[in-house]
């Protein structure tokens, strides 16, 4: 860390010494002053709410009256609450798919723009938009309207034959109108995949195709290794935040039809906010914080076998 | 032979990329066409992306609001909001940076794995909490919650990112700089904040996007219409209009796009090269 064995001959004693304690680098006061912001929300903002969300979370708090300790029943309450049952089902299909799809997707066109070819770039900064706008209220709308019922992609699929009706009213098919959302905006991935790509060796593609191996070949044992340190960081950060989606149900089905779209978020919200249910929401948050804190550590545990890091290091 | 390989190569390069690009603006071209729409046409001529005749009404009728409320209101609280969080950030976020990269103190390795775990926290664990604290104190239907975050450094992300920026910039720098005489705030305002200008704008452009984009704390802080934020501005308005006003509807949310595809074209650089190095959104 410290810059050490510097040649620096003509210096005064003063700044020598300063020099020195700089070194040895220790300045309490100073690191606290600086960090004063982020430390003082930190306390205030996360850990003393953080508390008290545990706290909350035995009690049957509702904002109006003082809370009371009820101890396991909002957690025991959880597992018999249909409604939280199938929004923990439909959450974890949505990111399942979503997530898988979008990644495979990005990374299919960042290879296809991998080639050089002229107006890459350009092409690539188009892709890039619906990922910048694509949780703004304004598309949710716009969303809302195109797969609606009369909405001009419903109108589309319905000329070409591949499905009739409103789409976002119909069960079977309103949350594959949110996975498409999500897929959508497959531009962020894409953009670091095609960042991973570019640092693969050029010698190494030369080498194998010397020893002739194929393209397929080339992808699986040449692309798809070097690009796992990418991958592993999309599919984490992807995978939090599509346990908290929220904005796109909300708007554009409400969680509906028939709770077909009811994500955990917008549960968690209705219950705390618009039933007031406060210590029940509050497992629910502790409950969701698991699941992402154990999904999260099956992939780092996992990583070492499927990570390839190429200076053998951690990401 | 080989040529004519390549030569076909490139033109099922170009017709699906060209192809893909269309599918993936669509909806957005759709929206600022509909936005011109007669009302009518906007469901029988869903498909189309050229209004038979341009409604420029549609902005004018948007614009007065609903309500009483004109969406001028909305806007300026937005920008309002959004520009405070913004400039919050970028300054408080920078010398909680400086203190971590650059400054030995106690704990500061336990701190500074506190803060990487706050980027994974869901919002949902502390938003209860935060909700009643914040309405006990009277802070419900003002603008403090949602400004707050914004003065004590940022998004834990942007910190993490400044962090790893300044750890770039070599120490020789900030040596040089002790001794001529300067002490832990000069080193930070004349050595290491001119040569983050560049994370900072990465920092500023994604803060404004996902700022102007909230949605979820305005919804849960704001009552008072006359405080509501585009975005909430916008629900409602979907809400509460019929069919016959999805014109302004569209034209209010091509509006409120505009600031976001203003700072994509002209930053487009620093944007795609922020997630390229950094992975952020």
């Amino acid at each position: 860390m410290m810059m050490k064995g510097m040649a620096k001959k003509k210096m005064s004693d003063t700044s020598r010494l300063k020099l020195e304690s700089h070194r040895k680098g220790s300045d309490h006061l100073a690191g606290y002053l600086s960090i004063s912001p982020w430390l003082i929300g930190f306390i205030l903002l996360i850990v003393g709410p953080m508390i008290a969300s545990f706290y909350l979370s035995f009690t049957d708090y509702n904002l109006l009256s003082s809370p009371n300790w009820v101890g396991l029943d909002n957690y025991r309450a959880l597992f018999s609450d249909g409604r939280f049952l199938k929004s923990l089902e439909i959450t974890f299909k949505f990111v399942f798919i979503s997530v898988p799809a979008k990644l495979i997707f990005a990374l299919a066109v960042a290879m296809l723009f991998n080639t050089g070819r002229k107006g890459s770039s350009l092409f690539s900064a188009i892709y890039y938009i619906p990922s910048i706008i694509g949780g703004s209220v304004a598309i949710a709308v716009v969303w809302k309207q195109l797969f609606g019922r009369q909405g001009a992609i419903t109108q589309i699929l319905s000329m070409l034959n591949i499905a009739e009706g409103n789409l976002i009213g119909n069960p079977d098919t309103a949350l594959l109108v949110l996975i498409i959302l999500v897929i959508w905006q497959f531009g962020s991935p894409m953009i670091i995949f095609l960042a991973g790509l570019r640092q693969i060796p050029k010698e190494l593609y030369e080498a194998a195709s010397v020893d002739g191996a194929t393209k397929v070949k080339q992808f699986f044992h040449i692309t798809l290794p070097m690009l796992t340190p990418v991958i592993f960081f999309n599919l984490v950060m992807q995978t939090i935040n599509g346990f908290m989606t929220f904005t796109q149900s909300y708007l554009i089905t409400g969680g509906g039809p028939l709770d077909e779209t009811l994500f955990y978020a917008v549960y968690l919200y209705e219950t705390a906010f618009e039933y007031l249910r406060m210590g029940y929401a509050s497992a629910m948050a502790w409950v969701l914080l698991m699941i992402i804190a154990v999904i999260t550590l099956i992939f780092f545990m996992t990583s070492k076998y499927w990570v390839f890091y190429q200076d053998g290091g951690r990401y | 032979m080989r040529k004519n390989k390549r030569l076909l190569g490139d033109i099922i390069f170009y017709i699906f990329t060209i192809g893909l690009g269309l599918a993936m603006i669509y909806p957005i071209l759709w929206m600022f066409a509909s936005s011109l729409k007669p009302a009518s046409e906007i469901f029988n001529h869903a498909i189309s992306l050229w209004p038979s005749e341009f409604i420029w009404e549609n902005y004018s009728e948007g614009w007065a609001g609903f309500g009483g409320i004109g969406f001028s209101t909305f806007f300026k609280n937005s920008f309002f909001v959004t520009s405070i969080v913004v400039i919050g950030t970028l300054l408080t976020g920078s010398v909680v940076a400086y203190g971590f990269a650059r400054i030995d103190f106690k704990y500061s390795k336990i701190l500074f794995a506190c803060l990487m775990g706050t980027i994974m926290l869901p919002v949902q664990v502390t938003l209860i909490p935060q909700y009643i604290i914040f309405n006990k104190i009277g802070w419900v239907n003002t603008f403090y919650p949602l400004l707050l975050p914004g003065l004590m450094g940022g998004q834990p992300f942007f910190i993490f990112l400044l962090i790893q920026f300044i750890r770039g910039i070599p120490r020789e720098l900030d040596e040089a700089a002790i001794m001529d005489g300067a002490n832990k705030f000069d080193i930070y305002w004349r050595v290491i904040l001119p040569l983050l200008k560049p994370a900072l704008v990465t920092v500023a452009l994604f803060c404004f996007m996902w700022t102007w984009d909230d949605f979820l704390a305005p919804l849960i802080y704001l009552n008072n219409a006359s405080l509501h934020t585009v975005t909430i501005a916008l629900r409602n308005f979907m809400d509460s209009s019929g069919a016959t006003s999805w014109g302004p509807l569209l034209a209010m949310s091509s509006l409120s796009l505009l600031p976001q595809l203003l700072i994509f074209a002209f930053f487009q650089k620093y944007l795609v090269e922020g997630i390229a190095t950094t992975g952020l959104k």
